[in-house]
């Protein structure tokens, strides 16, 4: 567990043990994330990047094992109080609220933010496509519109830590290009993220950091310049294992 | 006979039913629970009208800036200690826990204030009436109950749409889960929808109680009215439960211009046909209806 | 890329214990002995003791009866009617107008539980299309329903009821009798009953109902059918029992059969029980039953503390009497389920 770039960490995960009643998600998970960094987070469906994710923004309790966060311990701290503390999560599935409009689902999102630096101008420069829409109904959204209104949502929170759960999942090439590009554009201001992406090229692509997930446990973590694609894909599959 | 007078006296009556209904109905929305002691918690309020203008030797109305607070609270309390615990034991418990509260609350009234029948001291307002025409009598008291719904569901309408606080109640009722992640603390939403169902339900005691008697186990059929206010007018609507509540009204006085006796009867069946036939309701959600069924009852 | 070496290889064989798989259980086989021995006894209490001991027997009988047949629906199936009252005012009325006909009041139990189940069968299109609470309220609606249907038909007496016919050719002490076994069987059919189809397949379909109908209806459960055969089933039952009631009273009259204090009495022993297992709707007909003669007294009072137990136990003991002993020492007197034992 290395890390290439300077400053401490921001995120500091250890031993982390999470359970879904009898089932055991994730053995003993340490993962370290530094200040404006972008670490991508892989492995194969079940294999925990979800649950991790969930887990670092609240939603999920851990059974054992610490999440630290800009210096304190956040492991019981329940969701709202991690948001304003700087931590946003855009769910799998984008999990809009159906029934509220694009605004609305974006103002809930700033409910529990300690600071204004993402006002709503703000946020519909960064998503020029949701801006026209934004008394929309969120159900009516195209999926790509839909991801930049979850998106729009997490970023109302004013994060410092963005959490990006499968944000390609059944979008086109060219969708994905522009939700990567607004991406990079949040790393510049600072932001630090951490990516679910299925699409190995673009998380190397777009990450300097990564973590591999194998059924609950961490097969691999290094910068992404210390790594070969094939290195990834053989932890991803779990090969060379007793 | 009169159709004419019926027919509004209905309506008006249905104002009534939609304010003993709308905090049933956000109950279920927001919190998905059925609260059975909704009933009883009107008749407490009707009760603690009693009480306190009896006290205090005044009509009911002047009770209410201290009733409905009270109302309220109660609505916070039970919240934190029954419901938001019966969440968390599965999908009966609230069930199960709601019908052993209307039990404890209906018994505790029967020892408190026995089962006689007892009415409101409603004032000079319960027994005025105006004519409009020849035919038709409006009492004052059935009018004010009316607007009073509308004014109630207008307020609850408008702080739901416009205001920060109600659309993180229309967001956790879509999902709870994704609430909570984002950041919104349900546990105060809850807790402030349940004092508001309470309010609401109180408030409509009170006029229930000017109107005609209660006694302690009236709850019930106020339940099923509320209940059926709901449904007909549909689940997560809630100006669709002044129609729900309106179709019951008109009904109930109509049927019983006719026959007394065949009046509570025939908005059951009301009821059990708009069940048959639109089981969603008249303005429902799909969302709203998939867990009205339990999102896999049909077999 | 070696990725034919794949996913999981793993060089050890796993190793396989071997395990008897068996319903039974020696503490099981015993108990069932013990309740064969019980049966008896009871059935012949009315030549032993006699009068005294069996209207209480009656009341307790009635009681394991409908608390295991709420089991079956709200236990098992997941379904909180609270309207079962219904169900037993069919079956009173079915029995007054069974023996107005002239047929044998007893053989009438029968019929009338048939009539019950046939009622139940429109009203559950209606109801089961509802699920939790507001299904609970639906079967509320029914329940007045009838209550009112009963007290607006001058053929059934209305608001004053009827008297039961057809018992006047019976002695006091025969009739007594009679309808103690009767009872007794009823309370038997319907414990034995519930087993059996909870041992069935049946029984694991409808607890996978009861507890995620979305999850059950994908793995190939017919989620409709259950839930309308657990539903007609216990209507059934509650016609029995109101059968039973209208020879025990001799009169059959709105407010008493239709009195949701049957459905109060139900939730209570199956909650205090334990809901989902079938001893427990006995335990739990039993504390109600020491309840009612202790607390009879004190009138409301008495119904506070159970609405009040019913709400502590669903909070704090939701599995009830016969959950928290047979986790604690691992009891198992009826059991539902398999056992699973290695081989010495």
């Amino acid at each position: 567990m290395t890390d290439a770039q300077p400053g401490p960490p921001l995120l500091e995960i250890t031993d982390l043990d999470v359970f879904y009643g009898d089932f055991q998600a994730l053995f003993g998970v340490s993962v370290s994330v530094t200040q404006g960094g972008a670490t991508a987070l892989v492995g194969a469906n079940g294999a925990g990047k979800t649950t991790l994710l969930r887990t670092i923004a609240g939603a999920q309790a851990a059974a054992s094992g610490s999440v630290r966060y800009d210096g304190s311990d956040i492991t019981a701290a329940p969701p709202h109080r991690r948001i304003s503390r700087g931590i946003a999560l855009v769910p799998e599935g984008r999990k809009l609220f159906p029934s509220l409009t694009v605004e609305e689902n974006i103002q809930v999102g700033a409910a529990a933010a300690a600071s204004d630096a993402w006002p709503l101008d703000r946020i519909y420069g960064a998503f020029p496509m949701i801006a026209t829409r934004r008394k929309q109904r969120a159900s009516t959204l195209s999926g790509g519109e839909q991801q930049a209104v979850a998106i729009a949502r997490a970023l109302a929170a004013a994060p410092a830590l963005l959490l990006l759960d499968e944000i390609s999942l059944g979008l086109a090439p060219l969708v994905v290009g522009e939700l990567y590009e607004t991406l990079a554009g949040l790393r510049s201001t600072g932001a630090t993220l951490m990516i679910v992406e299925q699409d190995l090229r673009r998380a190397m692509d777009a990450c300097d950091s990564l973590v591999c997930l194998l059924e609950g446990r961490v097969a691999l973590a290094a910068p992404v310049t210390s790594v070969s694609r094939d290195e990834v894909v053989a932890a991803y599959f779990g090969e060379g294992r007793s | 006979m009169n159709w004419v007078n019926s027919v509004i006296q209905g309506m008006l009556l249905g104002g009534q039913y939609a304010l003993i209904a709308c905090g049933l109905s956000l109950t279920f929305g927001v919190m998905r629970i059925v609260n059975l002691a909704h009933g009883d918690l009107a008749v407490c309020g009707a009760y603690l009208g009693l009480v306190l203008s009896s006290a205090f030797g005044v009509p009911v109305w002047v009770t209410l800036p201290l009733l409905l607070p009270v109302a309220f609270a109660a609505g916070l309390a039970l919240q934190v200690l029954l419901f938001g615990r019966a969440l968390r034991h599965g999908v009966l418990a609230p069930v199960l826990v709601t019908f052993g509260l209307s039990i404890m609350i209906e018994n505790l009234l029967q020892v408190a204030a026995t089962s006689d029948p007892r009415g409101l001291n409603g004032g000079a307002l319960a027994l005025a009436s105006f004519h409009i025409g020849s035919s038709i009598t409006v009492s004052w008291l059935f009018l004010t109950a009316f607007l009073t719904a509308c004014g109630v569901l207008s307020a609850l309408q408008l702080t739901l749409s416009f205001t920060s606080w109600g659309r993180q109640v229309r967001a956790t009722s879509d999902d709870l889960d994704t609430a909570r992640l984002v950041g919104v603390r349900v546990r105060p939403v809850f807790a402030t929808v349940a004092g508001i169902a309470v309010a609401t339900a109180a408030l409509a005691g009170v006029f229930i109680g000017t109107i005609g008697t209660f006694d302690p186990l009236t709850g019930t059929n106020v339940l099923i009215f509320a209940f059926e206010a709901v449904v007909i007018g549909g689940i997560g609507s809630l100006w669709g439960t002044l129609v729900g509540g309106m179709a019951l009204g008109v009904t109930q006085v109509v049927v019983g211009e006719v026959n007394q006796a065949y009046a509570v009867l025939a908005v059951n069946l009301l009821f059990l046909a708009v069940l048959t036939v639109r089981p969603g309701g008249l303005f429902t959600s799909h969302q709203a209806v998939r867990e009205l069924q339990g999102e896999g009852a049909p077999g | 890329m070696t990725r034919e070496a794949a996913i999981g290889s793993r060089d050890a064989e796993p190793s396989v214990t071997p395990v008897t798989v068996s319903r039974w259980s020696r503490t099981a086989s015993a108990f069932t002995g013990l309740c064969l021995v019980a049966v008896v006894v009871l059935a012949v209490v009315p030549y032993t003791i006699g009068g005294p001991a069996e209207q209480p027997l009656i009341t307790l009988f009635t009681f394991i009866a409908m608390a295991s047949q709420w089991n079956l629906l709200a236990g098992f199936s997941g379904l909180t009617s609270f309207g079962q009252n219904a169900f037993i005012g069919v079956g009173a009325y079915a029995l007054y107008l069974v023996a107005w006909h002239g047929i044998n009041p007893f053989g009438g139990i029968v019929l009338a539980a048939g009539v019950a189940a046939v009622v139940a069968l429109p009203v559950s299109a209606l109801v089961l299309r509802l699920s939790g609470g507001y299904f609970a309220v639906a079967t509320l609606v029914v329940a007045a329903t009838f209550q009112i249907i009963a007290t607006l038909s001058p053929a059934v007496g209305g608001t004053t009821g009827v008297s039961v016919p057809g018992l006047a050719g019976y002695s006091d002490v025969l009739r007594e009798a009679l309808i103690y076994w009767s009872t007794l069987v009823v309370a038997l059919v319907s414990v034995a009953g519930v087993y059996l189809l909870v041992r069935r397949t049946f029984g694991l379909d409808a607890r996978a109902v009861g507890s995620d109908p979305v999850a059950a209806a994908s793995s190939g459960v017919r989620v409709g059918r259950i839930r309308l055969l657990a539903y007609l089933v216990a209507a059934g039952g509650a016609g029995a029992v109101g059968a039973l009631i209208a020879l025990q009273t001799l009169y059959v009259e709105p407010t008493t059969v239709f009195n949701i204090q049957y459905s109060v009495d139900m939730l209570f022993m199956v909650l205090i029980g334990g809901m989902g297992t079938i001893e427990g709707p006995i335990i739990g007909a039993l504390v109600l039953f020491a309840l009612q003669e202790t607390l009879s007294s004190y009138g409301a009072w008495y119904l506070v503390i159970v609405g009040g137990l019913a709400i502590v136990t669903t909070l704090a003991a939701s599995r009830g009497l016969w959950g928290l002993a047979s986790e604690r020492f691992g009891w198992s007197l009826l059991p539902v389920g398999y056992r699973v034992r290695q081989k010495e």
